[in-house]
């Protein structure tokens, strides 16, 4: 990736964080944290990998993704307002009675949604059946899914990972979004996931340790996921729950609350300035 | 008299699906490990590269049938009843019934003609949880001519759907040239003044003999035949309950949430009648022969008799 288009990629997720706090500051609720430690995967995704066409998106022969961490709907929504799915100001009707967007993903309601999601443990196995349908039709489209770290506690993902190994789904990228933090703690306490990367490839992932937050790193995880074949690959993001705002970074609290007027107005000026030393 | 023809429901999916494979090439089967027993097997062996074996993962298999639904398959994803309507309840609900997909969850051994393996595979409750998932239709036949007609029409409607099949070989009540499948609608089996009897899956059977049986004793029943259970064909059920007076409800499930009680919620709503509900009398099953248990349970004719008693001396 060239250094024009990094840096590009950097505003947008900066943009795509203010959409988290415009959103679940006038939801009044709400994850931000989670959905600030995604961004920045959302932003390449939307912004740069995936093939996607906001003036048809249900086009049959795009790529798919599919939020398995439903929770973390305001980063999606962030990055599709961005990538031109709907206006941005619709961000600001997050959750409200008679917005296009769900607290959790609704395919139905919100352009661009690719999968209805929310119940942690499902969109990875919707996914994998996408990627099915892919290869059964001998379609070269592929399928994306961003599951949390707690998330992978659920006995179904496991299964999901089963059956995509079992059935080679190279078309398949699954992304952890390791923050190490869940509703009730750290993942390692409440009950570890550990060693996520190994279990995977136990599983007969090809498996890929990044930093979430470094767009390098992550072009060079997903180009290889497409230079894999016969496996499906599992990109391990470490990243940091709440990233880009100093007072939610790191802190369990902030997974289901929303900002205050003070807090929203630190978290924007934070974000504000960091998008004007993107040079 | 010719010979009665005994085939179990699923022997009648197993059937469609094989038609299906012929005429339809968007359809894909999947199964949780139990492919011989649920009958997909036989579509397996036709059509190897549209067939999808999950393993014991039911909820997996769910999930993965609604994604592959999206590439724009019909998907019929199969196992026994209690785990799929059981197990994979919160697949259904949101990976399929949520955005409204079009999967097919095919169950097989639905009720107690399960038998012998007792009460842990012997699901009485799917007709009620399905019930209660917004958009679900569901559908549960009488005989292998039905069951067979009913997958055929599944595979032509849009959206999600669950179809309860039998384990037990059961009389073949239908003429499979004559008959014709209406989705939604429920047909009047026999004319009849006194007491409507409305039945689904083996009772129907059931009502048929009881019906006949009450002949002899001078009272007239109408048997009216629900296997779409939901949307519920409620015309023709007001209908019955206003021209007969009384109704008696007849269903291998519990009374509690399946037929007896979606007629019970729709004529105390619109048309409060006498009601009385024949099926598994809100308990768990046994293990025993499959017949034994039907009698045991007090589903066969002789209680939609004393049902039909009890209900027209009120």
């Amino acid at each position: 990736m060239d250094s024009s288009k990094k840096l590009e990629l950097q505003k947008a997720a900066a943009k795509v964080r203010m959409n988290v706090i415009e959103g679940t500051f006038n939801a009044k609720s709400g994850h931000p944290g989670g959905s600030l430690s995604i961004s920045d995967i959302m932003t390449y995704l939307y912004m740069y990998k995936m093939n996607v066409n906001p003036e048809n998106p249900k086009d049959e022969n795009r790529d798919r993704f599919v939020l398995s961490k439903g929770h973390t709907a305001p980063a999606l929504y962030g990055a599709l307002a961005l990538r031109g799915f709907f206006p941005e100001e619709e961000i600001k009707t997050l959750r409200k009675a008679d917005s296009r967007l769900q607290g959790h993903p609704s395919m139905h309601m919100t352009p661009g949604v690719d999968m209805s999601t929310g119940s942690l443990g499902q969109g990875v196995s919707v996914a994998v059946g996408m990627a099915l349908g892919a290869k059964i039709g001998g379609k070269s489209y592929r399928v994306y899914t961003a599951l949390g770290d707690g998330e992978i506690e659920e006995g179904q993902v496991w299964e999901a990972a089963m059956f995509a190994a079992a059935k080679k789904l190279d078309n398949l990228v699954v992304v952890v979004d390791n923050n190490n933090l869940q509703i009730d703690g750290s993942i390692d306490e409440v009950n570890s996931p550990y060693p996520i990367d190994e279990k995977f490839e136990a599983f007969g992932f090809n498996v890929i340790n990044i930093n979430g937050h470094d767009f390098d790193e992550i072009d060079a995880a997903f180009t290889a996921a497409e230079n894999c074949k016969g496996k499906p690959t599992a990109i391990i993001a470490k990243t940091v729950k709440g990233k880009g705002v100093s007072f939610m970074e790191n802190q369990c609290g902030w997974h289901g609350k929303a900002p205050n007027a003070e807090q929203y107005e630190q978290a924007m000026n934070e974000l504000k300035e960091a998008l004007s030393c993107l040079k | 008299m010719s010979e009665v023809i005994k085939k179990a429901t699923r022997d009648g999916y197993g059937e469609g699906l094989l038609e299906l494979g012929k005429i339809n090439d968007k359809v894909i089967v999947m199964d949780a490990d139990l492919a011989g027993a649920t009958k997909t097997g036989v579509f397996k062996k036709e059509y190897p590269d549209r067939f999808y074996n999950a393993g014991i993962a039911e909820g997996n298999l769910m999930s993965v049938a609604a994604g592959l639904s999206l590439t724009g398959y019909t998907v019929f994803a199969s196992s026994f009843a209690m785990f799929a309507a059981g197990r994979a309840f919160e697949q259904i609900r949101n990976s399929i019934g949520y955005p409204h997909l079009n999967v097919k969850i095919a169950a097989t051994h639905g009720g107690i003609s399960v038998g012998e393996d007792g009460a842990s595979h012997q699901c009485c409750e799917d007709i009620a949880l399905m019930r209660t998932i917004p958009g679900m239709t569901i559908i549960n036949p009488a005989d292998a001519v039905e069951a067979k007609a009913a997958v055929l029409a599944a595979a032509e409607y849009e959206g999600p759907c669950y179809l309860r099949f039998g384990r037990l070989a059961v009389p073949q009540i239908f003429d499979e040239a004559a008959y014709k499948f209406e989705w939604g609608k429920g047909a009047q089996l026999t004319e009849g003044t006194d007491v409507a009897i409305v039945a689904t899956g083996l009772m129907v059977n059931e009502a048929l003999i009881a019906a006949e049986e009450l002949k002899a004793e001078g009272i007239s029943a109408r048997v009216i035949n629900i296997h779409t259970i939901k949307p519920l064909d409620e015309e023709i059920i007001l209908k019955a309950a206003k021209d007969c007076g009384c109704v008696v409800t007849a269903e291998e499930h519990n009374i509690i949430g399946g037929l007896g009680g979606a007629v019970s919620e729709l004529l105390s709503e619109k048309l409060p009648t006498p009601i009385k509900r024949v099926g598994v009398n809100d308990t768990f099953g046994r293990s025993g022969p499959a017949q034994e248990l039907l009698h045991l349970y007090g589903l066969d004719a002789a209680h939609i008799k004393e049902a039909v008693k009890e209900v027209m001396s009120r």
